[in-house]
């Protein structure tokens, strides 16, 4: 209470404690996002999650161990045996820089935390930052309220988390925070016109082409929204000042990273940033022009410049047309397209289509991943239209887009998610407004005071509550102090709020003059108090549901590591640690420079943990090499030990949930392989491991799929566990139980049979394999059989 | 030497009771030596020898004396032992030699008790085994106690770890019972007597090694002692070939997979706390603890199980209570705690102990009960400006016999416990004082300063005269264009079209007057205009002249025009104007360029 008398205005320290209020409402939000995201490490344990965060990793460690330029130059040889892979120039190398740098900013002030760590803690940091960006960017939308609204909204929203959760060190983790920040910065730009924050928006865009291969989004949406503001007639040189520079800076500094290269400007998810760069100058061009001449000269020129302009225009498009007509994927990459085209990636790519997050997601996912959110963004989206400015119609523009991807590919909810946050805020926030506002007039204490503010006008209000103020306070008795002071209280915030609005208004331009918003626009705002209490509460439980579902979500739903299942067993948690028991086998016990083939999911885990060489990994550049691995797992025995063979492979891996009842294994996946593998080598073909449309493994299942190599490592000497034979995740006992390898020997299994590692064996024994073979009759088929195959396998 | 070599000559009588315990990998020779001097001299020392092969084996050597006093059996004294090189002895023997607390006189008796620890010495046969074979090893010694005096009396006893026995060399008197095999008693003995002998047997039990063991001990005079251990572990037992079954394994784990060995368990000390057991990928979730007030035992389990010839390697760490380790003597502390690894049945083949003392701490010293390799490093860890001291101590093949306490003596002021808080605390505030100055403090380059307002005011003159040519240019404009209606007029003759333009440039020339006067009025309340404000005058003066002199020319020209007067009358008239015209077009032209340049 001594601050009152040290500052001249009170409606200054109202202000003062106002910023402060929401600096810490902000920080709080911070530490919300970031603490949210820590069930996983509270429930699990410190690491890092799924596949790509493995490779993430595995670079990070690599660039702290040799520095920025070794990592630059980095080719692989670890793996894509025997093709290798330059990870320096195929990799964004945002997220890995970011991490890189954090650790040794730590490390060089001595505090010696793990690489480990530093990853696994970098989402969760970069998702508080990005609840930060949300209320930069709302705020320049809709104001202070909305932002901090969007802010909390998106510290915890479960899309989001999903992503960002404590160790999943994934590109998404940091790009949502450069996403935003980007956004911000363009809208900070388009309503200020300064071209430092438009410096500032290139610099940030750089970071998010560094950070992910959403950057096309980013170059897309924004000329998106400058056309729509040419085209609406919103073109001004704010509007010039906020793209232009963007374009030219963002495009060169995208150009630096080794992964876009000229991809900045050959590919056709790039051209509609130059095509709407050359629009808006020859808008601005126009408006010069209409500046200098006369009405009836511009008319002439505008007729003239038209009619050679189309002629001009048409050849060029011809020309493109033909260009990128001339290149198969008509210069757009498979993702984008499939982005456009839904169907495009199932009819054509199998890799893309078999990856589950690149699938379309269910309306229940919607609900699973954004909850409420999903139901306020239309409040928002009308809140945007009142009125309409450059910043709201933005903003309208993003989710609509974002909607539109994110049904195309459960991944990009990512994407709609922020844009989400944004309205929801933004539509919360405008209610809460609406409600306490019409609570606070219709108060007897304070209904006096509204009295008094309606009857006085504008500014002059202000002063002379101030003043009327000033006098209660200096005649105030010791005793009724603290009752006006709260009233005092009440008034200034009314005082604010006035304020607030007003200034909102005069933004707007909605209406005429100051003194007129005082009385009028205000009364028809005013619910009756009942209902507003009412729906002030059903809102606040509203969001109590959210809070409770994204804490759900994040404790629940989003931690678990994925590598390390837990099952809930009446005897207490059960854990299932397979994975890296196989990981360390292999590391431990194998020599360094062996080969592993793997189906490619497991490619980033075993380099990194196993630090073993693989053939296939998570970075699917080379279609003809997985569909290899395809090939060799649904051939034959000996057609895939030739395969392998081949590929200097010495050790097979394969996953297997059927004893333990583990869903995505390799079974389930190997439709996916046969698919893969048939396309580029069409002696594997699909219907010949389905009996009658069906994928099965029982006993109708074709001799083809009974006989293939991810059968047999699969369910090798399965039988003998229980008897039967009975795989838990397919609900049936398998087809053939009992069996033998001749090329593969068992050198490892799990605990729970999760992973079987399998070794080829050497070419000897083989030999004598044969000689065996000649006895039965049954193996001489196969190796008949095989043979035949052998003469199609293009390994030979 | 000389010493040596006469005790030599001494006649030794002893009774030996040789005892070898071969239930783990570690195989541990108990020797019990009643000594007898026979000879003439008295003596001061004892000769123990062992063969090549076995001494490059030993880990661990001790002679301890029991004085008989009446009954009781008391103060069980351990000898100094070193190692000798005695001279005239047959070669491929390692000698080392106790010697005796006091001299034994002629005829003087004595019972040493000798503790020998080998390691590696249990090599597997066959050296590579299935799944399903059980693990045979092979253990070679001699019959007879190897000694450089006469043995009187002599018994042998193999321990085992199970009864089975697949062979072993039979002499006489060699005796197979249950899981113990006894040779002996033999009787007057040679020195030197060499009988080797072989004992084939399967044994189980977890031959695990540890290639290496890092043991750091960091202390926190907040009152934590940090332990953490990392282990490289093989299973160094017959190697594992041909297939693992998990179903094998699982189904009948004693029966196919009794080689390998699920877990260890480590005896840590009581209130240990926050422990932990991990590796480079992650935790390990198969561990189990269980403490009571005098220890607390972890039992850890690898990853997988560990078969011959695997390996595997895992971190575990914990925290002990700082006052149950670190006393105080005068104004020295001193660390008082064990050396090897809490894991009884590991052999580690090198084992280095990292003690991070905390910074600041001064004069070390260390003193280890046995010879070890030792040298100072520095560490940097949180917040640390000069770095901690670590004292590293270095032994190969190490037993669990070497679990012995060792000190580290240092000297440290309590006073820089508090360097890293009061660093902290210090930082911030200084990151907090530095943000009120900046917000209180205007470091902008100033505004008020005269320069700079002088450079201000002159940018504004300098725009103002800008305009200023702007507006006298257009003035010039206007006369061309006046001129060039007088040349329109002259050839379409149209006077009404030129009076028009006059018209039009009258009204304009107003305009432009009044936007020049207020430049002026501008121009003449600056101070920064002085210098420039006469040549600015002139020009204006000139240009009303030239102006007036044009309409003046622009007037007569079109009079006559109308009243069609006498050509030469009016060209005179004219000519006298346009030459006072070209004059001052000439004279504005210099003025212009005169404020241009300025």
């Amino acid at each position: 209470m001594a601050a009152p008398e040290t500052s001249p205005t009170p409606s200054s320290l109202r202000n003062a404690f106002g910023h402060v209020f929401s600096f810490f409402i902000l920080i709080l939000i911070g530490v919300l996002a970031f603490s949210i995201r820590l069930f996983s490490v509270i429930k699990y344990e410190s690491v890092i999650h799924e596949f790509d965060p493995y490779f993430n990793y595995r670079v990070t460690q690599f660039l702290t161990k040799n520095g920025i330029y070794d990592f630059w130059n980095w080719f692989d040889d670890r793996t894509w045996y025997p093709l290798g892979r330059v990870i320096g120039g195929t990799v964004y190398p945002g997220l890995t820089l970011t991490a890189g740098t954090l650790w040794w900013l730590l490390n060089s002030l001595n505090i010696p935390l793990s690489v480990e760590t530093v990853c696994v803690f970098t989402a969760p940091i970069f998702s508080a930052f990005a609840s930060w960006a949300t209320y930069l960017l709302t705020k320049e939308v809709k104001g202070a309220g909305a932002g901090l609204t969007a802010a909390a909204l998106l510290a915890m929203v479960p899309s989001y988390i999903s992503r960002s959760v404590a160790g999943s060190y994934d590109n998404e983790a940091v790009a949502i925070f450069a996403l935003i920040f980007t956004f911000y910065l363009y809208i900070k730009t388009l309503n200020t016109g300064s071209l430092f924050y438009a410096t500032l928006n290139s610099i940030a865009y750089f970071y998010m082409v560094c950070s992910w291969g959403g950057y096309t989004f980013i170059i897309n949406l924004i000329p998106m929204h400058v056309l729509l503001c040419i085209v609406t007639g919103r073109y001004s040189s704010r509007l010039y000042i906020a793209y232009a520079p963007l374009v030219v800076l963002g495009t060169l500094l995208a150009a630096l990273v080794p992964v876009v290269g000229f991809n900045a400007v050959m590919t056709s998810e790039h051209f509609a940033s130059f095509l709407v760069f050359i629009i808006i100058h020859v808008v601005a061009l126009v408006y010069y022009i209409k500046g200098i001449l006369s009405p009836r000269m511009f008319k002439v020129a505008v007729m003239l410049v038209l009619s050679v302009g189309l002629v001009i225009c048409c050849t060029v498009v011809a020309v493109l047309i033909a260009l990128v007509a001339s290149s198969p994927t008509k210069g757009w990459s498979g993702r984008s397209l499939s982005l456009l085209d839904p169907t495009y990636a199932s009819k054509y790519i199998p890799i893309i289509a078999s990856v589950s997050e690149h699938q379309p997601p269910t309306w229940p996912s919607y609900f699973m991943d954004l909850n409420i959110l999903a139901f306020l963004v239309p409040a928002g989206i009308v809140a945007c239209f009142l009125p309409l400015s450059d910043a709201s119609s933005f903003v309208i523009l993003y989710i609509v887009t974002s909607v539109y991807f994110s049904g195309v590919m459960v991944r990009l909810m990512l994407v709609l998610a922020p844009a989400a946050c944004i309205m929801s805020g933004i539509a919360l926030s405008g209610a809460f407004d609406v409600l306490t506002r019409s609570l606070k007039f219709q108060l007897p204490g304070t209904s006096e005071i509204f009295a008094s503010d309606a009857v006085d006008t504008g500014s002059e209000s202000v002063i002379l509550n101030k003043d009327g103020a000033k006098e209660d306070k200096s005649e105030d008795s010791v005793k009724e102090r603290p009752s006006k002071k709260s009233k005092k209280k009440e008034k200034e915030k009314e005082k604010e709020k006035e304020k607030e609005k007003e200034k909102e208004k005069e933004n707007a331009g909605t209406l005429s003059s100051r003194s007129h918003a005082g009385t009028s626009s205000r009364r028809p705002l005013v619910l009756p108090v009942e209902a507003s209490v009412i729906a002030i509460f059903l809102l606040v439980l509203l969001v109590a549901f959210y809070v409770v579902h994204c804490v759900w979500a994040a404790a629940e739903a989003y931690s678990a590591p994925s590598i390390v299942l837990t099952s809930q067993s009446p005897d207490g948690l059960h854990v299932f640690d397979d994975f890296r028991e196989a990981y360390a086998w292999l590391s431990h016990n194998t020599d360094v420079d062996d080969k592993v083939a793997s189906w490619w999911d497991y490619g980033y885990q075993t380099t990194a943990m196993a630090n073993r060489t693989v053939i296939v990994d998570n970075n699917t550049w080379n279609n003809t090499h997985i569909a290899t691995v395809g090939t060799a797992m649904s051939s034959p025995e000996k057609a895939a030990w030739e395969i392998f063979n081949s590929l200097d492979v010495k050790y097979v891996l394969v996953v297997f949930g059927g004893l333990v009842g583990y869903p995505s294994d390799d079974i389930n996946k190997f439709l996916w392989m046969v698919r893969i593998g048939g396309g580029v080598f069409p002696h594997i073909k699909e219907p010949d491991y389905l009996r009658d449309g069906q994928y099965r493994i029982d006993s109708q299942a074709t001799p083809t799929m009974l006989n293939c190599l991810m059968y047999k490592l699969s369910y090798y000497r399965f039988v003998e566990t229980d008897g039967k034979g009975f795989d838990r995740v397919r609900r049936t006992e398998i087809g053939k139980k009992y069996f033998k390898l001749t090329h593969f020997e068992e050198v490892f299994t799990t605990h729970h049979w999760m992973v079987r590692i399998y070794k080829l064996k050497s070419p000897r024994n083989r030999i004598r394999g044969k000689t065996k073979k000649s006895k039965s009759k049954s193996s001489s088929t196969i190796s008949s059989k095989s043979s035949r195959t052998r003469k199609k396998n293009p390994w030979n | 030497m000389a010493q040596l070599l006469k005790s030599e000559l001494v006649w030794w009588r002893s009774f030996n009771l040789l005892l070898v315990d071969l239930t783990s990998q570690h195989v541990r020779l108990f020797t019990t030596l009643k000594v007898e001097n026979n000879g003439t001299d008295s003596v001061s020392e004892v000769l123990l020898p062992f063969p090549d092969h076995q001494s490059k084996n030993l880990a661990f050597l001790t002679a301890t004396t029991t004085e008989e006093k009446g009954k009781s059996k008391s103060s069980s004294q351990a000898l100094p032992i070193k190692v000798v090189n005695p001279e005239g002895m047959p070669i491929s023997l390692a000698w080392y030699s106790a010697s005796l607390p006091k001299e034994l006189g002629k005829g003087g008796q004595l019972t040493l008790e000798i503790r020998a620890v080998f390691t590696h010495a249990l090599r597997p046969f066959p050296e590579k085994i299935t799944q399903a074979d059980a693990q045979l090893v092979v253990f070679q010694d001699s019959a007879y106690y190897l000694s450089p005096y006469v043995v009187k009396a002599q018994s042998f006893t193999v321990k085992l770890p199970e009864p089975r026995v697949e062979s072993y060399t039979k002499l006489e008197n060699a005796k197979l019972s249950g899981s113990e095999i006894k040779y002996g008693p033999y009787e007057n003995i040679p020195p030197f007597s060499y009988t080797p002998i072989v004992v084939h047997f399967a044994s189980n039990g977890p031959f695990a090694v540890a290639k290496d063991l890092v043991r750091e001990i960091e202390i926190s005079h907040w009152g934590n002692v940090q332990i953490t251990e990392h282990y490289n572990l093989i299973h160094a037992g017959a190697e594992s070939i041909g297939e693992f079954s998990r179903l094998d394994y699982q189904a009948r784990p004693y029966l196919r997979g009794a080689s390998a060995f699920r877990h260890l368990i480590a005896k840590l000390p009581p209130r240990a706390h926050s422990v932990y057991y991990r590796d480079e990928i992650g935790n390990i979730s198969t561990s189990n603890l269980w403490g009571d007030s005098t220890k607390t035992l972890l039992e850890i389990e690898p990853r997988y199980p560990l078969f011959g010839g695997w390996k595997t390697s895992f971190t575990i760490g914990y925290g002990l209570p700082l006052h149950d380790f670190l006393f105080q003597s005068e104004g020295q502390r001193f660390l008082n705690i064990s050396f090897g690894s809490p894991m009884n049945e590991l052999v580690i083949d090198n084992l280095i102990v990292k003690v991070i003392l905390p910074e600041g701490s001064k004069d070390i010293t260390v003193s280890v009960p046995f010879p070890i390799k030792e040298w100072q490093e520095m560490k940097f860890s949180h917040l640390d400006m000069v770095g901690r001291p670590v004292v590293v101590l270095e032994k190969t093949n190490v037993v669990p016999e070497h679990n012995q306490y060792f000190q580290v003596k240092y000297r440290f002021n309590n006073l820089s416990l508090f360097r890293e808080p009061l660093m902290l605390i210090s930082g911030f505030f200084f990151l907090f004082v530095a943000c009120i100055i900046y917000t209180h403090a205007d470091f902008t380059i100033s505004k008020s300063s005269a320069s700079y307002v002088a450079k201000l005011q002159w940018d504004e003159v300098q725009t103002a005269i800008q305009q200023f040519q702007g507006v006298m240019s257009r003035c010039l404009a206007i006369h061309d264009k006046l001129e060039a209606s007088l040349r329109d007029l002259s050839r379409t003759g149209d006077a009404q079209a030129c009076k028009a333009a006059r018209k039009a440039a009258d009204s304009s020339l107003k305009e432009l007057s009044k936007e020049l006067k207020s430049l002026l009025a501008f121009l003449q309340s600056s101070p920064q205009a002085a210098q420039i404000l006469p040549k600015v005058d002139e020009l204006v003066v000139k240009e009303k002249e030239l102006q007036e002199k044009l309409m003046l020319k622009h007037s007569i020209v079109v009079d006559a025009f109308e009243k069609r007067s006498g050509g030469r009358d009016t060209e005179s008239r004219v000519a006298s104007i346009q030459q006072k015209i070209t004059a001052l077009r000439l004279e504005v032209d210099d003025l212009l360029e005169v404020i241009d340049e300025i």
